[in-house]
C-alpha cells in the first residue's frame, strides 16, 4: 500500500496560521452575561459551525426556555441543567486582523480555582458588567486576579444596556466605578463598551439606541488586543527541566524563559552559581543547530565540562544571573479550602523547581472581591494576601518586576495546587565562582553510589553544648550506618581544628569560618554519596544557617539538647572544670552564648535515652527524610 | 455584519533566517529568529512531554494511529531527541481499516516505538444503556482500563484537542482520573503558568494532553511542515475522505475533493462542519459523549 510521505515544507499555510493569534479571557460575576456574548460574538462574525444554531433551537425549546446563546459553550449536562458555566471553554474566531481564542471563565465563586485556569492562559480579558446590578464583588475579584495573573489588557464591557434603557447616565456611573478599581490595581481598560448581548447591540455594530456611544465595539476592541510578546529582550533564563543521557550525549532540556542563547555562550548555573560554555544546542532530527535561540523554545544544550546539575536549577548569563536565595516575599491568591496560616509547611514551586517551605508571616489577607480592604491575620479561600515564605532549600528566582515570568510561583498542598503568586522580593545570595576556576567533578554519578550504599549523600549535623553527646552519638551512628553497608565519615570539629582549621581561634569570625570549612568538606563529601557525620559545638545559629545553605537539601540537623547541668556534670574532655577555673577563654557551655536551633530535623536529649535507642531515632529520621532506603524501587524515585 | 477574513496569506512566512539558522551550523545570527505559530505550539508541546517524562514514573503515549497521534509522536521525539523514552499504547477495537495496521505495522519499526498493542473487551461486556456506537466506542474505554491494570501506568498521554469537542475543551492539560478512570469534570484541579498537578492517587492515573491547544488546522499545517507521514484515508478519493479516524463501522467519511494537505487546509477554511461530522459516536444523543468521557474516555 502506499503511505503519504509529503517533503518538509517551509511555506505558510493558507488557514492563516501566519495571523497574530490572541488569546482573550471573558470574565465577570456570574449572570452578568458572560457565554452569552461568546454566543453573539460566534454568530456575528459568522464563525458558527453548520447546524449549531439550529441544534441550540432544539436544546433550548425542549428546556421550554426562550432561545439561549449560552448552551453554546456550556456544553456540559450539567451546566445546561443549572444555567450556570462551571469550567473554562475555549472557541475560535476571527475578527478583521486577529485569531481569537476566546476562554469563556466561569463566573460563579465555587469556580474561581476555572477562571484562574482559564484567565492565567489569556493575552488580554473582556470583564463584563451587568449595567442594571452594577460592580458587584466578582467584579471587584476578577479585576484583582487578572492583575495578579499579569493581564495587563483589559476591556470593559457594560451589558444588558436593554434593562436600563440604554442610558448613557447609568453607564457613564458604572464606567467610572470599574475604571478607578482597575486603574487602581495598575490596569488602565483599553475601552468601556455598552452592549446588549443578547439584542446585539455594541458587540459588532452601533447600533441606533447606543447613538450616544461613540467608542469601538466589542469585536473592534478585541481587534485591539495584542498577543502577548516573548520576552527577548530580558536576559537568559533557562530554567532546567530535566537533563537527559539517552546516549553518549549529556542534555541539558528546558524552555528559554526570557533572552536567548547559542553555543559558545558563557552560563552561570544558579543557585550554586557554578559557570560552564554552552557547547552545542542539540536538536532532532537535524542536530546540532548553530544561531541564537530565543524565548519561547523548548532546547537541549551540552556543556563544556561535566558539572552536576539538576531539574530546578536556572541558566542565566554571568552578571545578569537570577538571584539565589531561601526567603521570598510573595503577593499571592488563594484557592484552598482551608486558610494559609502562620506556621503552615507548604511547598512552593518556582519554574521547575520544586521546594518544601515555611509560611513565616502574613501580612496584608483582604477579600479582593469587598469594598472595604479589612486585614486578616490567615489567607481565606479565594482571597489575597503577602506572605513570606523561607525555604527548605536555596532556589533561583527573580522578582516578578525584573522577570515575570522566574518571577511567579505556586503553591501546592497535598499535591494540589492550592495558590500562586507574584515574587515581590527575595533576599541576597551568595556571588557567583569566577570564571577561571573550573570545578573538575567526579567520574562516578550520585546514583551509582547509592545504588551500592543503599543511602542518599548526606550531611548530618550534631550540634550541642559540650559533653552533650554529641561524638559518642556520631561514633555510634557510624558504627551502625557502617554495619548496614553504608559509607559513613565522621567528620569531628576538635579534629578539623587540629589540623585544616589549625590556623582558626575561637574569635567569632573564626567560628563561623570553622563552620564553613566543615559545611563544605562535609557537602562534597555528601555530594559523593557519602554521609557525612558532623559533630560541632556550633553555638551560631547564623553559622547552622550557612552550613545548611551549603549543603542544601543534603542538611540533616540534630539538636543534642543535653541539659547543661548534665554536660557539665559529664565534662569528658575536663573543659568545664578549667573554664569556671578561668584557665579556658571563650568556652561555650557555662556562658550563654549557646544558640539552639529551631528549624531543626531531630532534637535528642541523651540524659535519659540509651546510645542505640538514640541511633534508633536518627536512623527513623534519616528513613523517613529519605537519606536512607531499603529497596532499589526507592531509589528510582529519588534520581 | 461578518467579519470573517477569508483572505489567503502569502505565502514565505518563515523567516529566511531561520531557515538558515536551523540548517547551517556555527554562522553567528545577531538576532534569534521570531517563533511562528507552529514553532510557538511545537514548543509548548515539547514542553508538557518534558513535564510529564520528569514528573510521573511510568508513562505510556496513546497511539490511535491518526494524525493527531503521530503529531504527538513526532513531537515527543523532538522532546526526547529521537527516541520516545516511553511505550506507545495502540488500545485496539479489532475494527479499524486495514490501512490503520499497516500504517501502524511499518511506522512501529521505523520510529522504533516500544509498541504494546492490547485488545478490548467484546461488546457484551460494556454498559448497555448506552446507545449503539458510543457502545461500540466504549470498548475503548475498557481496553484502556485493562491495560492500565496490566502496566499500572500512572500517566497516559493522549492526542486530544480542545477544538475537536466541547467537552474537550473543558480539559486540563494534566488531567487526574479516578481509580476507574472516570473524569471528574465538577472538581478540577486549577492549573496556570504552565504548573501541572501531577501527583495523581494511589491507583489512579491522570492523563497528559500536550497538543490540547492545537487545532485541526495547525496539525495539518505542521503534518506538512515536518514531513510526518499520514494515512491516506484522510485525502480524498471519489469525492470523499475521512476527517476523523475510529472504527470501520462508526466512522463515515466526508464529501471532499481534497488530494493533498494544501487542499486540505484549503477545505478547512472554508467548512463550518465540524471535524467529528463522520464520528457516528458523537451524534446519538445530546449527551452521549459526554457521558462516554465521564466514564473515562478519550
Amino acid at each position: 500500500m502506499n503511505m503519504i510521505l509529503p517533503t518538509a515544507s517551509i511555506s505558510a499555510t493558507p488557514n492563516g496560521t501566519t495571523r497574530p493569534q490572541v488569546r482573550i479571557v471573558i470574565v465577570g460575576h456570574v449572570d452578568h452575561g458572560k457565554s452569552t456574548l461568546v454566543g453573539r460574538l460566534l454568530h456575528e462574525t459568522g464563525s458558527l459551525p453548520d447546524g449549531k444554531l439550529e441544534m441550540l433551537k432544539a436544546v433550548s425549546a425542549r428546556r421550554g426556555m426562550p432561545f439561549e446563546w449560552s448552551f453554546l459553550l456550556d456544553a456540559l449536562q450539567t451546566e445546561r441543567d443549572q444555567g450556570i458555566t462551571i469550567d473554562t471553554t475555549q472557541i475560535r474566531f476571527r475578527t478583521r486582523s486577529r485569531d481569537v481564542v476566546l476562554i469563556d471563565a466561569p463566573g460563579h465563586a465555587e469556580f474561581l480555582r476555572n477562571m484562574i485556569t482559564g484567565a492565567s492562559q489569556a493575552d488580554g480579558a473582556v470583564l463584563i458588567i451587568d449595567a442594571l446590578e452594577g460592580v458587584r464583588s466578582q467584579t471587584r475579584r476578577h479585576g484583582y486576579l487578572l492583575h495578579l495573573l499579569g493581564v495587563k489588557q483589559v476591556a470593559v464591557v457594560v451589558n444588558k444596556m436593554d434593562r436600563v434603557d440604554f442610558s448613557a447616565a447609568r453607564f457613564n456611573e458604572i464606567s467610572a466605578e470599574i475604571s478607578a478599581h482597575l486603574i487602581g490595581l495598575g490596569v488602565t481598560p483599553t475601552a468601556v463598551v455598552p452592549i446588549s448581548a443578547r439584542d446585539g447591540d455594541g458587540v459588532a455594530e452601533h447600533t441606533p439606541r447606543i447613538e450616544w456611544y461613540k467608542g469601538p465595539t466589542v469585536v473592534e476592541a478585541l481587534d485591539a488586543l495584542e498577543p502577548a510578546k516573548p520576552l527577548a529582550e530580558l536576559p537568559l533564563r533557562l530554567p532546567v527541566q530535566a537533563i537527559y543521557k539517552f546516549d553518549d550525549r549529556r542534555i541539558v532540556a528546558g524552555r528559554v524563559e526570557s533572552g536567548s542563547l547559542k553555543s559558545g555562550d558563557e552560563i552561570v548555573i544558579m543557585p550554586t552559581g557554578k559557570i560552564a560554555k554552552i557547547k552545542t544546542v542539540e536538536s532532532w532530527p537535524v542536530t546540532p543547530v548553530g544561531g541564537p535561540q530565543g524565548a519561547g523554545r523548548s532546547v537541549g544544550i551540552t556543556l563544556d565540562r561535566e558539572l552536576f546539575l539538576e531539574r530546578g536549577d536556572i541558566i542565566g548569563n554571568s552578571g545578569a544571573s537570577p538571584r539565589d536565595t531561601r526567603r521570598i516575599r510573595a503577593r499571592i491568591f488563594w484557592l484552598h479550602d482551608k486558610p494559609l496560616t502562620k506556621g503552615e509547611q507548604i511547598l512552593i514551586r518556582l519554574g521547575t523547581k520544586e521546594s518544601r517551605a515555611t509560611v513565616v508571616a502574613i501580612e496584608k489577607a483582604i477579600d479582593p472581591g469587598a469594598l472595604s480592604n479589612e486585614e486578616n491575620s490567615a489567607i481565606a479561600r479565594n482571597h489575597v494576601g503577602e506572605i513570606d515564605i523561607s525555604l527548605a532549600q536555596p532556589v533561583a528566582t527573580d522578582p516578578y518586576t525584573d522577570n515575570p515570568r522566574t518571577g511567579r510561583l505556586v503553591i501546592e498542598v497535598n499535591g494540589r495546587i492550592a495558590g500562586g503568586g507574584l515574587v515581590l522580593s527575595v533576599d541576597a545570595g551568595r556571588p557567583a565562582v569566577p570564571i577561571d576556576i573550573v570545578p573538575v567533578e567526579s567520574a562516578l554519578r550520585p546514583d551509582e553510589r547509592s545504588a551500592r550504599y543503599h543511602h542518599n549523600g548526606a550531611v548530618i549535623w550534631l550540634t550541642g553544648l559540650p559533653g552533650s553527646g554529641k561524638s559518642t552519638l556520631a561514633r555510634a551512628l557510624e558504627r551502625r550506618l557502617f554495619s548496614n553497608g553504608g559509607s559513613p565519615i565522621l567528620l569531628d570539629g576538635d579534629t578539623f581544628r587540629a589540623g585544616l582549621n589549625s590556623d582558626l581561634g575561637f574569635s567569632p569570625q573564626d567560628r563561623t569560618e570553622n563552620i564553613r570549612r566543615l559545611a563544605e568538606v562535609a557537602t562534597h563529601l555528601a555530594r559523593n554519596g557519602h554521609i557525612a557525620i558532623v559533630a560541632a559545638v556550633s553555638p551560631s545559629s547564623a553559622d547552622r544557617a550557612a552550613a545548611r545553605r551549603i549543603a542544601d537539601s543534603a542538611f540533616r540537623e540534630i539538636y543534642v539538647a543535653t541539659p547543661a547541668e548534665v554536660c557539665e556534670t559529664r565534662d569528658p574532655k575536663g573543659h568545664y572544670a578549667k573554664a569556671r577555673s578561668g584557665a579556658l577563654q571563650g568556652f561555650t557551655g557555662i556562658g550563654n552564648d549557646y544558640q539552639p536551633p529551631s528549624g531543626n530535623e531531630l532534637t535528642i536529649d541523651t540524659s535519659n535515652r540509651s546510645v542505640s535507642d538514640a541511633t534508633d531515632e536518627i536512623e527513623r529520621m534519616l528513613a523517613t527524610t529519605g537519606i536512607l532506603f531499603d529497596e532499589l524501587t526507592d531509589l528510582a524515585a529519588n534520581i | 455584519m461578518h467579519l470573517l477574513d477569508n483572505e489567503s496569506v502569502a505565502a514565505g512566512t518563515r523567516s529566511a533566517a531561520l531557515a538558515q539558522a536551523s540548517s547551517v551550523p556555527g554562522i553567528p545570527v545577531a538576532q534569534p529568529p521570531s517563533m511562528d505559530h507552529l514553532d510557538e505550539l511545537e514548543a509548548q508541546s515539547i514542553y508538557i512531554l518534558r513535564e510529564a517524562f520528569a514528573r510521573l514514573k511510568k508513562l505510556a503515549l496513546l497511539w490511535s494511529l491518526g494524525k493527531d497521534s503521530n503529531v504527538m509522536i513526532w513531537l515527543a521525539r523532538k522532546a526526547f531527541f529521537g527516541r520516545v523514552p516511553f511505550p506507545a499504547l495502540h488500545v485496539d477495537t479489532g475494527k479499524k481499516f486495514p490501512e490503520m495496521y499497516a500504517f501502524r505495522d511499518r511506522f512501529g519499526k521505523e520510529w522504533d516505538l516500544d509498541l504494546r498493542v492490547e485488545p478490548c473487551p467484546p461488546i457484551d461486556a460494556v454498559d448497555p444503556t448506552l446507545p449503539p456506537a458510543a457502545r461500540s466506542a466504549a470498548r475503548k474505554t475498557e481496553g484502556l482500563k485493562w491495560a492500565l491494570n496490566k502496566y499500572g501506568f500512572d500517566g497516559l498521554i493522549a492526542g486530544i484537542r480542545r477544538d475537536e469537542e466541547a467537552t474537550r475543551a473543558k480539559e486540563r492539560v494534566f488531567s487526574p482520573r479516578g481509580l476507574e478512570g472516570e473524569w471528574d469534570v465538577r472538581d478540577q484541579p486549577p492549573e496556570f503558568w504552565d504548573h501541572f498537578n501531577a501527583s495523581p492517587p494511589q491507583g489512579a492515573h491522570l492523563r497528559i494532553h500536550p497538543i490540547l491547544h492545537w487545532t485541526e488546522a495547525d496539525i495539518w499545517a505542521y503534518t506538512k511542515r515536518e514531513g510526518i507521514p499520514i494515512i491516506p484515508l484522510y485525502l480524498a478519493k471519489d469525492g470523499k475522505r475521512y476527517r476523523s479516524l475510529g472504527d470501520q463501522d462508526i466512522t463515515n467519511p466526508v464529501a471532499s475533493t481534497a488530494s493533498n494537505i494544501d487542499e486540505i487546509l484549503a477545505e478547512l477554511d472554508a467548512t463550518k462542519i465540524p471535524e467529528r461530522a463522520g464520528r457516528a459516536l458523537d451524534h446519538e444523543t445530546e449527551d452521549a459523549f459526554e457521558r462516554l468521557r465521564v466514564a473515562g474516555y478519550l
